[in-house]
């Protein structure tokens, strides 16, 4: 691959056109120049290595070259490759991909710990590079949207935007006009392919949306909460009146699962395959849909739970209290982790970002705030004048906000101060879902007039990863895929706060340690026995002398700590009369100054 | 709900009209030319919307296959925020591979039978992976094809014991001793038909010889018997004879690395090493107990492990002799043979409780053991030269074929297939000290008796060493000291 020159890379291209690309004649004096701009700019250690590197190689070449002028110019210096080395890797690149901070060398001492470690930074940083000059080859680009100079983008509407863009993109902006059937829930599946309508009054539908085929309809005749995918589009689960109860893509009724009643949000959490639910009667509760076991069921008592996400990095859950505050929840503990008090006024809706990093959420007090949910501190907060009702993130970080019947999406909410809307558009009812498609810079709005597919710019993330979530997967592909996803599920009790916690040294207290063992080999190696006297002939068993000889043993390590104190503090006492009887025998001693002394 | 309050910009999708065509104007009066350049453009978008946008638009041909023949097509992000909770992930795949680990070890791989009484002694042929020679209790020996797991070639090498046996290093001829105080040189070809089974050299002993080794590339073996002999092939007698005292010895081993050098284990519970370019030993160290045999490391030369009586296994450096390296503790009964693994980072040895097990040249405790409800004392054992298997000789007539890698998958794998288990590997790696996995791969099924003495001797150890804790609380400080488990065993070194 031809790859960009060292000093280049450190240039913007704008910079970089007006000059002539890089000659190899041209390379000595450059790379003298070259030299002394490195000394001062080069922080990066690689580089700094390849240059010494060039150096050493290039030693003896130089030193001919050097010579060479002195005998003539009509010497030509020799052809060397004008781009040395590997291709440079821009360090934001790097940073994306990196795990873990260099841990501290271990003493020379231990120096097969060493070694290992060495090794092993070596090959974590070779992965790293890899992964980085990978991303160069990345087919697609984000979207974007910018608007004339000073023109708002959220002046724009979506059929300019429809009209402006080709037309297979173009027909993803789009209403469905179900006026009969109430508000509508709605939900995407992993891959962004599939979408799930749930209407207030009993239509349930799911679509295949880029091809606008419909898959199934149903009635279910009874009010409907909140809809959600499954781990596949095979499956649905649906919490209706009373009941919750999982339905195939056909329609047909799998199951009605009784032990989850009046369940009015849900989330799926795609690689524990757990369903959890928070119900009306203020329970949270885990449905593993691998086994269709209930992994627990947490009575929160916090009231009618209406306000649920889940943090896509860590598989906690956060609910949304009517008194203001955001709890968080695992299924490994009956208590929430952590509760925040995020509004005067209850909170109407939270969402959490892909990367764990923010959480935004909107309550009765009219307020918009992003919270940092790895400290639990509150970096904005906004004012919005009619406040938000429903709330959802997108992949690449667009806040998407529904105010009554009008949907804003803004844009970089949780890094800087935002005035305005990146976008904003209008629907016939009150918005009642609100839902980014994954991959896709679309956002489905379900409210009371139908279902509305929004083009939104810049929303999803343009690359996917054919190992995790295919759009365009085959039936085949997403039988193998989900034979191995089912192989991996994490167990419930893996779900922390820290889902790197696995991989880091559990530096254990001695006393945890010493439980382990006892716990392995099954008796306690370090216990004190009981003394049990020896059975003596002669009526020396007597049991007043058995007694007798218990005393004698009793307390031994008491005694023995006592010993030693004693002894301590004898030694103590010798040392200061030690001190004392030199310090005595130094004021005896007459100096020769002494005499001057009066 | 008041939606459109004054924080909010207004968005009237509906109504461009009034505003539109006010810039409209202003515009075309502006910039007459410049409209009259982009005018076919502004007829299909309103010159408001001078806007630049891109939407994601994938064409599907790009993902999916051209035709049914093709494979699948999978376009991959290595993004991490793609790819959450990786770790809880890894961490199940690592559960997983322990698991499948355990279920896949099935380590034996075939029974050669057609001794007719207990294998003694076998040697590995210096060419041939496929070849191996056994000598029994009767004096019969056999010469095995390992991949047809058949008997080649049957003879009848000595009256009573074939003691010890090895294989010139060009391959093409052998020797043995055997209880008749004999050494035999015989052809590794089978006779021709009509030719009678005779051997090449016969050398006529005075006393009874109990192993031999060959050097590796010159043309002299040593034996031992009474005393260590240094043979030239072309002689009857012994170049050199050894002895410092001992009046036998039960093995003697060339070191495979420095060819000069020689160990030998004799039975007045010391391990004596010799330099063949000298006329005395070099120097023995004396254990509590005998040893019955060693092996050198082949990588590190100065590196040897003894089997013990006491039922342990010692590496010692051959340079410090007074304290050995490890000591390897799991057997529960006399260790009878050891043999390196070619890469010189494992052994395996053989003991009377009826079990093998493989030991890392650095660990204290075994990785595997091997042991079937048939198989009785084993009396030796090897590695095969290729690191993938084991041969053991038992008292029950038998010669077993193991592989040393318990779950490993046998013949050729596919790329993907060997893709897979290197990573399911490393995993297993990286996870190893999770207690849970930890747990399942070190789990072993024990026979009952070998279960319960293994406890048992927990118990005596545990006991021996709360003795020695009581005896040092009660006696004056220093005077009883603490000896580690390496130094215990080590009488003294003479040089």
């Amino acid at each position: 691959m031809a790859s960009p020159g060292e000093a280049s890379v450190d240039e913007t291209h704008v910079g970089k056109k007006k000059k002539l690309p890089a000659r190899y004649w041209q390379e000595l004096q450059e790379e003298e120049r070259k030299d002394e701009n490195k000394v001062k700019s080069d922080g990066e250690q690689s580089k700094e290595a390849l240059r010494q590197e060039e150096d050493k190689t290039q030693k003896a070449k130089k030193r001919k070259q050097d010579q060479s002028p002195s005998d003539g110019e009509k010497v030509k210096p020799e052809k060397s490759d004008p781009f040395p080395g590997p291709a440079p890797i821009p360090e934001d690149r790097l940073q994306k991909f990196k795990r873990k901070d260099k841990l501290k060398k271990p003493h020379r001492k231990q120096h097969k710990l060493r070694d290992i470690i060495a090794r092993s930074e070596d090959a974590s940083e070779m992965a790293q590079k890899q992964a980085a000059r990978f991303d160069l080859l990345l087919p697609e680009e984000a979207g974007f949207l910018e608007g004339d100079e000073d023109e708002d983008t959220c002046m724009i509407s979506q059929e300019d935007i429809a009209e402006a863009v080709d037309i297979t993109s173009g027909a993803k902006y789009f209403n469905l006009k179900l006026s009969q059937f109430g508000p509508y829930r709605l939900d995407y599946s992993k891959t962004g392919r599939h979408l799930l309508l749930g209407g207030r009054r009993g239509h349930v539908a799911c679509i295949d949306w880029a091809s606008k085929q419909l898959m199934c309809e149903i009635n279910v005749m009874e009010s409907v909460n909140d809809v959600k995918w499954l781990h596949t589009e095979a499956m649905y689960a649906v919490a209706q009146k009373k009941w919750l109860y999982i339905y195939d893509s056909n329609g047909i009724e799998l199951h009605c699962i009784r032990k989850f009643n009046d369940v009015l949000r849900m989330q799926f959490l795609p690689y524990h395959f757990l369903l959890a639910t928070a119900s009306a009667t203020s329970f949270l509760q885990y449905l593993d849909v691998s086994v269709g076991k209930e992994v627990a069921a947490i009575c929160t008592k916090t009231g009618r739970l209406d306000v649920m996400c889940q943090n896509p990095h860590n598989a906690i859950i956060h609910l949304g209290h009517a008194n203001g505050t955001v709890t968080l929840w695992s299924p490994n503990q009956k208590e929430a982790l952590v509760k925040m008090l995020c509004h005067q006024g209850g909170v109407r809706s939270v969402a959490v970002d892909k990367t764990g990093t923010y959480m935004v959420t909107s309550g009765m007090d009219k307020k918009l705030k992003v919270y940092d949910v790895r400290t639990f501190k509150p970096l904005k907060s906004y004012f919005l004048p009619a406040g938000a009702a429903c709330l959802s993130l997108s992949q690449r970080g667009l806040l998407s906000a529904a105010t009554g019947d009008v949907v804003q999406v803004y844009k970089d909410v949780c890094s800087m101060p935002v005035t305005k809307p990146y976008m904003a558009h209008r629907l016939r009812g009150t918005v009642w879902g609100l839902h980014f498609c994954p991959f896709e810079d679309v956002l489905g709005v379900g409210h009371g007039d139908g279902f509305t597919s929004m083009l939104v710019p810049g929303a999803g993330e343009p690359n996917f990863d054919g190992l995790d979530a295919n759009p365009y997967r085959s039936a085949k592909q997403r039988q193998e895929w989900e034979v191995k996803a089912l192989m991996e599920k994490i167990q419930p009790d893996l779900i922390s706060l820290d889902p790197t916690e696995l991989a880091q040294v559990d530096q254990a207290t001695w006393e945890q340690r010493h439980q382990d063992r006892v716990e392995v080999l099954g008796f306690d190696p370090l216990a004190k026995e009981k003394f049990v006297p020896k059975y003596k002939k002669k009526g020396r068993s007597s049991a007043g002398a058995i007694e007798r000889r218990k005393k004698q043993v009793a307390h031994e390590e008491q005694r023995d700590v006592i010993r030693k104190s004693v002894e301590d503090k004898m030694k103590m006492e010798k040392e200061r009369k030690e001190r004392e009887r030199k310090k005595a025998a130094l004021s005896t001693q007459k100096s020769a100054l002494d005499r001057f002394k009066k | 709900m008041q939606p459109g309050g004054p924080g909010i910009p207004q968005c009237n999708a509906r109504s461009p009209s009034l505003f539109t065509i006010n810039t409209w104007l202003v515009c075309s009066l502006l910039a007459n030319i410049f409209v009259a350049i982009i005018f076919p453009f502004c007829k299909r978008v309103p010159l408001r919307y001078q806007m630049k946008v891109k939407v994601i638009a994938r064409n599907p041909d790009d993902y999916v296959r051209e035709t049914k023949l093709d494979i699948q097509r999978v376009p991959r992000n290595y993004d991490p925020s793609l790819h959450p909770f990786e770790v809880s992930r890894e961490y199940t795949r690592a559960l997983n591979a322990t698991k499948l680990e355990r279920v896949f070890a099935k380590p034996f791989v075939a029974s050669l039978d057609g001794h007719r009484d207990g294998v003694n002694c076998m040697a590995k042929h210096a060419k041939s992976l496929s070849t191996l020679l056994s000598g029994s209790c009767d004096g019969e020996l056999k010469v095995w094809n390992l991949s047809k797991h058949e008997c080649v070639r049957t003879l009848q090498a000595h009256e009573g014991f074939v003691r010890g046996m090895v294989v010139r290093y060009c391959g093409t001829s052998f020797f043995t001793v055997g209880d008749d105080k004999t050494i035999k040189q015989w052809k590794m070809e089978s006779p021709g038909y009509g030719e009678e089974e005779e051997p090449i050299n016969t050398i006529l002993g005075k006393t009874v010889y109990t192993g031999l080794d060959h050097h590796q590339n010159d043309p002299v073996f040593a034996t031992c018997g009474q005393q260590v002999d240094i043979w030239d092939e072309q002689r009857s007698s012994p170049i050199r004879s050894f002895t410092w005292g001992v009046d036998s010895f039960s093995s003697v081993h060339f070191n495979p690395v420095e060819t000069e050098l020689l160990a030998s284990c004799a039975s007045d519970r010391s391990i004596v090493l010799y330099d063949m370019r000298e006329s005395t030993p070099l120097k023995k160290v004396i254990m509590t107990m005998r040893s019955n045999t060693l092996s050198w490391n082949p990588m590190e030369a100065y590196y040897f492990t003894c089997a013990n009586e006491d039922y342990n296994l010692y590496t010692y450096d051959m340079r410090y002799l007074a304290k050995p390296i490890m000591v390897h503790m799991d057997h529960v009964s006399a260790v009878l043979d050891v043999d390196y693994a070619p890469t010189g980072k494992e052994f395996v040895s053989a003991s009377f409780d009826k079990t093998i097990r493989i030991f890392a040249k650095d660990g204290g405790h075994s990785r595997e053991v091997y042991h079937t409800k048939r198989m009785q004392h084993v009396i030796c054992i090897k590695w095969s030269a290729d690191n993938k298997y084991i041969l053991s000789g038992s008292d029950e007539m038998n010669i077993r074929l193991w592989k040393a890698n318990a779950a490993e998958k046998l013949g050729v794998l596919a790329p993907r297939e060997r893709e897979a288990a290197n990573y399911s590997q490393k995993l297993k790696e990286k996870f190893q000290h999770h207690p849970q996995i930890r747990r399942i791969a070190r789990h072993r099924h024990l026979p009952k008796t070998i279960y319960h003495q293994t406890k048992e001797l927990r118990v005596m150890k545990e006991a021996r060493r709360r003795k020695e804790k009581n005896v040092r609380k009660h006696s004056k400080p220093g005077s009883v000291p603490v000896v580690s488990e390496k130094e215990k065993h080590v009488v003294t070194v003479v040089k």
